[in-house]
């Protein structure tokens, strides 16, 4: 049975005056699949999954979500058909507190009473184990319990595709282990398109790779596929 | 007691602390005090778009005069009933403040102060040009007879200083009821972090527009019942003074509380009253507290008092 | 007077106000290029330079030259050192946040302004020029002769009218090679094209910061010192410069020094010419909603750089 694509982007590029920082990117992201965005600084991932997420407007191309064209939808109607993405520098409501930062990506999706919100807050703040700190200001969160936040702000959306931009950057060695476990439970509920450097998450977490240079797709495949790739090698250590 | 049951109790506690106060303060004193709760009100509104949403107008003298002028033109021009005029005036501003939104939100930060203060003082050259009709500076007088509403006289000082007191209660319950309420929070994550609510699948122009028409109405409400309590309609209230003053008020009372505005309102009006009896110059001291606020509370009266006493004041 | 000479006057005239507005369009420039700050006290800078060199003429009584170039080189001087104590007193304290230097800057418009009405007083006051001649300008008409030259009643200007505005160019090309060739010019530019590296350099850039403070406030002293021979001191009359410099500044580009110059001469001109020929309330309408529409629709002004 084929799986259906959650994602299809065709042609995607963007141009920022004299720099093509995405160059004719075709993408097909599988439902319930875990894939990881890899490649070298500069590769154009952040910009990639910025014009997936509709923060920056494409040059060319299309998108497909869920079978409807989503090229011209802004970024907040795309988030309100199931795309949920955190920021590569972490952004979170710093003076509200950890319950109102979830809470306000929660009450986006459901219309109930503040208590069915704030159940499901603490539910998504379980996961990520910041529930005994949901009182505390967010801005008084070490560097990588914000970004523990803002995950648990991205999944507590319930989101059909949850785009995570270097999720793991901050955390320490036992945060990332959890992180993992973390992200093998969420995909059971949503497709998961990762941007990550450190490669033993990739290489735990990850169903496929897709590699991104100079922007443009290098190489897509398992991650043995990946690993015995010479151009990505090359694209890595450097060539010659 | 639940929070939002506490938040209620203390802010209908304020308002009939107000209305008892006119037993006890001395006639001359029921002027200026429903003059200030007028002005409170144009604060208020002030509020919720410097204060909740974080948007820094420097234009709201427009609403504030679109609100006064509205009823005033409506009243001698158009020669609606009292109650209709003032309708009237808080449809013009909440439409001006539509316009205005729509095009000045397309800028931010300081281009967003800088186009609101041109759309400002655009309005008030407009109000001098347009003289035949607006007698320009020198204004014009709302007669008597059309300042009585539900059979109620306004000239009359007790009256309205009691209408003044309600009015002013009614604005400040239901700004309390809108900071607590789903959409007076997304106004706050907006001020806090607009691209974030963005991605959490706000729509952010959406909710500044309606933030910035919202205040635009309450503010012409302001505009609208000063002008039909006290019987004068002027060009002053379209001048840049009056889209400083609200800023000032707030900032002093403290801006992103509910009971800020009416604190600052009130103080920098008294302070003014006293001091205009010595000398002219009495805009330097609100010069001086802006400049020290600046530097050293940030929060205002209010602010400091959640931050470091209550902290559930709203 | 028919079109042909009303027109040579407005433009004569909106020459006069043009250099007396680049002078002051450009100290606000410098300002907001260089240290990214929006001092809505702009305006009170070039009335406190009127006030002060009335005042200095006045006690330098004697003679009106001798009191009119003493007071063009004291007020400028002491509006400079002004707005530098300002500057770190106040903006340096509040690390030049931008909301925040907004309404500390609004305090300090009020503060100058309300001093300078309890000590000066509200009425207008006059200073003589240190010379004026009245030059008759002629025009042409068509007659049964041909062309003829005639001298039309009202059509002229003055010698000192025709000074300032040499002053001002003259100025105008002092503060170009300033910016261009020394070497605190140099550091000005650096800063204010990109602070992070200039500060990594080494770059004093908080005493750069407060020099072009009080720069800009100087420089809006000495084109309010220059007019006010002709337009007499008084407490209120800094609010229009404002609002004209804000207009030449954001339509000629922030940041940009040429920008600005073109645009306090377009500016200075039509806002004299629609003066003579409608209203000058009118003029004001257009001025005003003119520069919302461009800071909406091409925020970059006319030489800006897209931020």
């Amino acid at each position: 049975m084929a799986a259906v694509n959650i994602l299809t982007a065709t042609g995607v590029s963007k141009r920022f005056g004299g720099l093509l920082a995405v160059d004719d990117v075709d993408l097909e992201i599988p439902q319930g699949r875990i894939r990881a965005l890899i490649g070298p600084n500069g590769a154009g991932k952040s910009t990639l999954v910025g014009l997936l997420s509709g923060r920056i407007p494409a040059t060319a191309g299309r998108i497909f979500f869920d079978g409807a064209e989503i090229t011209a939808l802004p970024a907040h109607r795309r988030v309100g058909l199931g795309i949920a993405y955190t920021f590569q520098i972490t952004s979170i409501f710093g003076k509200l507190s950890l319950k109102e930062n979830v809470a306000l990506a929660v009450r986006r999706r459901l219309k109930a009473s503040e208590k069915d919100v704030e159940a499901e807050v603490m539910d998504s703040l379980e996961k990520v184990e910041l529930a005994g700190r949901a009182d505390e200001t967010a801005g008084d969160l070490s560097y990588g319990h914000q970004r523990l936040l803002e995950i648990a702000m991205g999944i507590s959306q319930k989101p059909r595709l949850l785009i995570l931009d270097e999720p793991t950057q901050g955390l320490a060695d036992i945060e990332i282990e959890r992180f993992n476990a973390l992200i093998r439970a969420l995909a059971a509920e949503s497709t998961i398109l990762l941007i990550e450097h450190n490669m033993d998450v990739v290489m735990e977490t990850a169903d496929e790779i897709t590699v991104l240079d100079f922007g443009r797709v290098l190489a897509e495949g398992t991650p043995e596929e990946i690993r015995a790739d010479k151009a990505v090698q090359a694209a890595y250590l450097g060539s010659g | 007691m639940a929070a939002s049951m506490k938040s209620l109790v203390l802010h209908a506690g304020v308002v009939a602390l107000i209305l008892a106060l006119q037993f006890v303060l001395p006639e001359y004193h029921h002027g200026i005090l429903a003059r200030t709760l007028v002005l409170a009100i144009f604060a208020m509104s002030y509020n919720l778009t410097f204060g909740y949403t974080g948007l820094l107008s420097l234009g709201h003298a427009l609403f504030f005069a679109a609100g006064m002028y509205g009823m005033g033109l409506g009243v001698v021009h158009l020669g609606l009933p009292s109650l209709a005029a003032v309708v009237f005036g808080v449809v013009c501003a909440g439409f001006v403040a539509a316009v205005i939104g729509f095009l000045a939100l397309r800028t931010a930060g300081v281009a967003l102060m800088i186009v609101t203060l041109m759309f400002a003082q655009a309005g008030w050259y407009l109000i001098l040009y347009f003289g035949k009709w607006t007698r320009g500076d020198e204004g014009f007088v709302i007669a008597r007879e059309h300042r009585q509403i539900l059979g109620i006289d306004l000239a009359d000082s007790n009256a309205r200083y009691v209408v003044a007191a309600l009015v002013f209660g009614a604005v400040l319950i239901a700004m309390l009821k809108l900071v607590e309420s789903r959409f007076g929070k997304v106004l706050v994550a907006i001020r806090e972090n607009d691209e974030r609510a963005r991605m959490l699948g706000y729509d952010v122009s959406a909710y500044k527009l309606g933030a910035m028409v919202l205040s635009g109405a309450m503010a012409g409400l302001a505009g609208a019942a000063y002008g039909i309590m006290f019987g004068y309609v002027g060009a002053t209230f379209a001048s840049v003074q009056y889209s400083i003053l609200p800023l000032l008020w707030v900032l002093l009372g403290g801006a992103g509380t509910v009971l800020g505005p009416l604190v600052g309102t009130l103080f920098m009006t008294y302070l003014i009253d006293k001091l205009s009896e010595y000398t002219h110059a009495y805009m330097l001291f609100a010069g001086l507290i802006l400049v020290l606020l600046t530097l050293f509370a940030r929060q205002g009266i209010m602010g400091e008092v959640r931050r470091r006493i209550v902290s559930w004041l709203p | 007077m028919e079109i042909g000479p009303n027109l040579v006057l407005a433009v004569l005239e909106g020459a006069l106000a043009a250099a007396v507005l680049t002078l002051t369009a450009v100290g606000l420039s410098l300002v907001f290029g260089v240290m990214r700050v929006v001092n809505v006290a702009h305006g009170q800078f070039f009335m406190l330079g009127a006030v002060l060199a009335w005042t200095v003429a006045h006690y330098v009584g004697v003679n009106p030259t001798v009191g009119f170039v003493a007071a063009l080189l004291v007020a400028p001087l002491l509006v400079g050192s002004l707005a530098v104590a300002a500057d770190v007193l106040v903006l340096k304290r509040i690390e030049y946040d931008p909301e925040n230097t907004i309404v500390a800057t609004i305090g300090m418009l009020y503060i100058i302004q309300q001093a300078a009405l309890m000590r000066f007083g509200p009425d207008a006051r006059p200073v003589e020029a240190p010379f004026n001649h009245r030059i008759a300008i002629p025009w042409f008409e068509y007659t049964d002769k041909g062309f003829s030259l005639y001298w039309p009643w009202g059509l002229g200007t003055t010698s000192y009218k025709l000074a300032v505005i040499g002053f001002a160019i003259l100025i105008l090309i002092a503060l170009w090679l300033f910016l261009s060739r020394t070497r605190a010019g140099l550091i000005m530019r650096a800063t204010q094209q990109d602070r992070e590296i200039a500060q990594a350099f080494g770059m004093p850039v908080g005493r750069v910061n407060a020099l072009v403070f009080g720069l800009g406030a100087g420089l809006a002293a000495l084109g309010a010192v220059l007019i006010v021979p002709i337009r007499q001191a008084h407490y209120l009359m800094g609010d229009e410069p404002l609002l004209l410099s804000f207009i030449v500044v954001i339509i000629g580009g922030l940041g940009s020094l040429a920008g600005t110059v073109v645009a306090a001469i377009l500016i200075g001109m039509s806002d004299s010419i629609i003066s003579i020929f409608f209203s000058p309330t009118l003029a004001k309408v257009v001025s005003t909603l003119l520069v919302a529409f461009v800071l909406i629709f091409r925020p970059q002004g006319l030489f800006g750089k897209r931020a």
